[in-house]
C-alpha cells in the first residue's frame, strides 16, 4: 500500500505586494483513500495542490507519487504537469466550454487510438452516470452533472493521485452525497490517494477518514477528523468546531502529577482546573469550552467528579428551537446550552442562582 | 468605376490579412503567455503604426528597400528587382502598417481565456502547442475573426504608406484610396464618390461583423 502513497515536502515563499511574504512549509504523506485538507482561505491549500500538480514550483522540497519522483530540489528534478500522472479537479472545474462532454472526457487520452479512447470514455461516463449527456456542452448541463464530468475527465487517465480543490462547494447536500458515494465506489478497488481540499465542516464529517489542518502555510493538526477537531489548537479551528465560550486566563500553578494546572480567569477571581499544557506560572492562555459541555445545577452539587464548580446567576435565557441558550454570570460569563425540558424541571429563570459545572477535560487550551 | 484599382486593393488586403494572421498568432501568443520581462518593448513596437504618421513609416521603408541597404540587396537577389514601387513592396509596407490591427485583437482574446483551462489541459497531459490548438485558438474565435477583418479593412483603406512605397502605377500600385485621390485631384467628383462610397460601405460592414462576433451574435460555441 505504502508504495502508492503521495509524499510531499514543500517549502515555497511567495512575495506579495504590500504584505509580508507568505511561506508555505509542509511535509505530508497521503495514504490511499480520502485525506481532507482543511483550513481557512489563504492557508495555502491551493498553492500546495498546485505544487503537487506541477503548476507552481516549490523553492525546496521533494514530492513523489508512489515510486514516481515528481519534484526534488536537490537533484533538480521537476517533472512538467504533463508527465506527473495526476488528476486535478479545480474549484471552477475548468471544463472546456467549446467541447462536448465526451470530448472533454477524452481530452487526456489523445495518445490512445480512437476506438480505445471511445471505449474508455464511455466506461468512465457510465461509472459517473453521465453517459447520456455525452453530446452536450458543459454550458447545457447542471452543476452536479458538470462536477461528475470533471471527475470523469480526470479519472479516465488512470492517475496515481487525485487532487480535488473544493469541487463540491457549490452543490446542495443531496447531490454532493451522491457524487461522493460514486467517487468512493470508484476508488474502492483502485485505492488512490485522494487529497480533498475543503473548508466546509459538513464535508469533513461525510468524508472523514483522515484530515490535515493547514493554517498560514503550516500543518496545524493531523489525524482522524475526530482527533483533530476534539483537540483544537487554535481559535479559528475551535470556532469551526463549535466552541461558544472563549476565556482568557493566567496560569497559577502546574500539578504535573495529576496532569492538570490551575488558572485564573482574567479580570475575575474565578479559578479553574484545566488539562496540563506546555506552560509556566504567569503565562496567559486561552480556554475554549463548548456550551453543550457545561452543566447547570440549582443546588450546590456534592459528590461530583467534575473539578470546576462555580456559583453564579442566570442573566439571560433565550429559546432556540430544541435548545435554550442560558447566560450565567459567575464573575466570568458562560454560555450554556440546555434542553427546554431542563429549563422546565429546574424552573430556570433570569436572576436564579445556579452552579456552573465544567469537567477539567471539557476545557480546551488554545495556542496564543 | 476604377475596377482595376479596386481589384488590386482587394488582392492586397486579402494577401496581407492572411499573412498577418500567420505572423500575429505566434507573436500574440508570445506576448500573452511568454515570460520575458521586456515584452512591453515589443508591445510598443507592434503598436507603433497606430500613432506613427504613415508617411514616416513609408519613408523609412522606401529607404530600406533601396539598393543601398542589405535588405534592399536581399530583395534584389530574391525577386530579381527592388521592392519599391512593386506589389510585393506594398505587401511588406502593409504588413507593418496593419500589424497592430491583427495582433491586438488576438492578444485580448488570448488574455480572455481562463487560465484554469490551460492548467487543466497541462495536467491532462496536453503539450503547450496542443493546448494552444485545442483550447486557446477555438476559444479565441472572435479574436481571430476580428484580427482578420480589421487587418483586411485597414489594408484596404491605407493611403500614406502605399503612396510612399508604391507610388501610383496603374495595375501595380494604384490602390482604391489612391484612385480616389487621383479622381478628386482631377475634379472628377462622381468617380471619387463611387469608390469612396464603396469603401465606406465595406468598412462599415467589416466593423459590423467585428462587433457582432464580439457580442456573440454569431458564435460557433454555445454560451459559456
Amino acid at each position: 500500500m505504502s508504495s502508492t502513497a503521495l509524499s510531499a515536502r514543500v517549502r515555497r515563499t511567495q512575495r506579495r505586494r504590500g504584505a509580508s511574504a507568505f511561506v508555505l512549509d509542509v511535509a505530508l504523506r497521503i495514504e490511499p483513500g480520502f485525506t481532507i485538507l482543511f483550513g481557512p482561505s489563504g492557508a495555502g491549500k491551493s498553492t500546495l495542490l498546485d505544487c503537487i500538480a506541477g503548476l507552481a514550483r516549490p523553492d525546496q522540497g521533494r514530492i513523489a507519487a508512489g515510486d514516481l519522483l515528481l519534484f526534488d530540489s536537490e537533484t533538480r528534478t521537476n517533472l512538467p504537469p504533463q508527465q506527473r500522472q495526476l488528476a486535478y479537479v479545480f474549484q471552477t472545474l475548468a471544463l472546456f466550454p467549446h467541447l462536448t462532454v465526451e470530448e472533454n472526457a477524452g481530452y487526456g487520452l489523445a495518445h490512445l487510438p480512437e476506438g480505445q479512447r471511445r471505449a474508455r470514455v464511455r466506461e468512465i461516463l457510465e461509472s459517473f452516470r453521465v453517459a447520456g449527456l455525452a453530446a452536450h456542452k458543459p454550458g447545457e448541463i447542471s452543476g452536479g452533472e458538470r462536477q461528475r464530468v470533471a471527475l470523469a475527465r480526470s479519472l479516465v487517465t488512470s492517475p496515481r493521485v487525485l487532487l480535488l480543490d473544493e469541487p463540491l462547494s457549490a452543490l446542495d447536500a443531496a447531490v454532493k452525497a451522491e457524487i461522493l458515494a460514486d467517487l468512493r465506489t470508484w476508488n474502492a478497488q483502485r485505492r488512490l490517494p485522494i487529497l480533498y481540499v475543503t473548508h466546509n465542516r459538513e464535508e469533513v464529517d461525510v468524508l472523514g477518514e483522515r484530515m490535515i489542518v493547514l493554517e498560514q502555510g503550516r500543518v496545524m493538526a493531523e489525524g482522524t477528523p475526530r482527533e483533530v477537531l476534539e483537540a483544537p489548537r487554535r481559535k479559528s479551528l475551535a470556532q469551526a468546531a463549535g466552541f461558544e465560550n472563549f476565556l482568557a486566563a493566567t496560569v497559577l500553578d502546574l500539578r504535573e502529577a495529576d496532569g492538570v494546572m490551575r488558572v485564573r480567569l482574567e479580570g475575575t477571581a474565578v479559578e479553574f482546573e484545566v488539562p496540563l499544557a506546555h506552560a509556566a506560572p504567569g503565562d496567559r492562555v486561552q480556554l475554549a469550552i463548548r456550551a453543550g459541555d457545561i452543566l447547570l445545577a440549582t443546588q450546590r452539587p456534592a459528590g461530583l467528579s467534575a473539578r470546576n464548580v462555580l456559583p453564579g446567576r442566570i442573566v439571560a435565557l433565550e429559546e432556540r428551537g430544541a435548545l435554550v441558550r442560558v447566560q450565567v454570570d459567575c464573575g466570568a460569563r458562560f454560555l450554556v446550552h440546555v434542553t427546554p425540558g431542563a429549563v422546565r424541571s429546574l424552573r430556570l429563570a433570569v436572576d436564579l442562582p445556579v452552579w456552573v459545572v465544567v469537567k477539567t477535560h471539557s476545557c480546551h487550551l488554545l495556542a496564543e | 468605376m476604377n475596377l482595376q484599382a479596386l481589384l488590386l486593393s482587394l488582392r492586397l488586403a486579402a494577401v496581407v490579412s492572411v499573412l498577418l494572421l500567420g505572423i500575429s498568432l505566434p507573436l500574440a501568443a508570445w506576448l500573452v503567455f511568454g515570460r520575458w520581462r521586456g515584452r512591453f518593448l515589443l508591445e510598443a513596437l507592434v503598436a507603433l503604426p497606430l500613432v506613427l504618421p504613415p508617411t514616416v513609416l513609408g519613408f523609412y521603408l522606401l529607404v530600406l528597400m533601396g539598393p543601398r541597404t542589405p535588405f534592399g540587396r536581399l530583395c534584389q537577389a530574391l525577386f530579381g528587382h527592388g521592392l519599391a514601387f512593386t506589389f510585393e513592396g506594398l505587401v511588406v509596407g502593409s504588413l507593418l502598417y496593419s500589424l497592430p490591427f491583427a495582433v491586438q485583437p488576438l492578444v485580448s482574446a488570448f488574455r480572455g481565456v481562463d487560465r484554469a483551462l490551460l492548467d487543466a489541459s497541462f495536467v491532462l497531459g496536453a503539450s503547450r502547442l496542443r493546448t494552444f490548438r485545442r483550447v486557446i485558438l477555438p476559444l479565441s474565435f472572435s479574436g481571430l475573426v476580428t484580427a482578420l477583418v480589421l487587418s483586411f479593412a485597414h489594408t484596404l483603406g491605407e493611403f500614406g504608406v502605399v503612396l510612399m512605397v508604391g507610388g501610383n502605377l496603374p495595375g501595380i500600385t494604384r490602390t482604391v484610396s489612391i484612385a480616389i485621390y487621383d479622381s478628386a485631384q482631377a475634379l472628377d467628383y462622381a468617380a471619387a464618390n463611387r469608390l469612396a462610397l464603396l469603401l465606406l460601405l465595406l468598412s462599415f460592414t467589416a466593423l459590423s461583423v467585428v462587433y457582432a462576433v464580439n457580442r456573440r451574435v454569431w458564435s460557433p460555441w454555445s454560451p459559456r
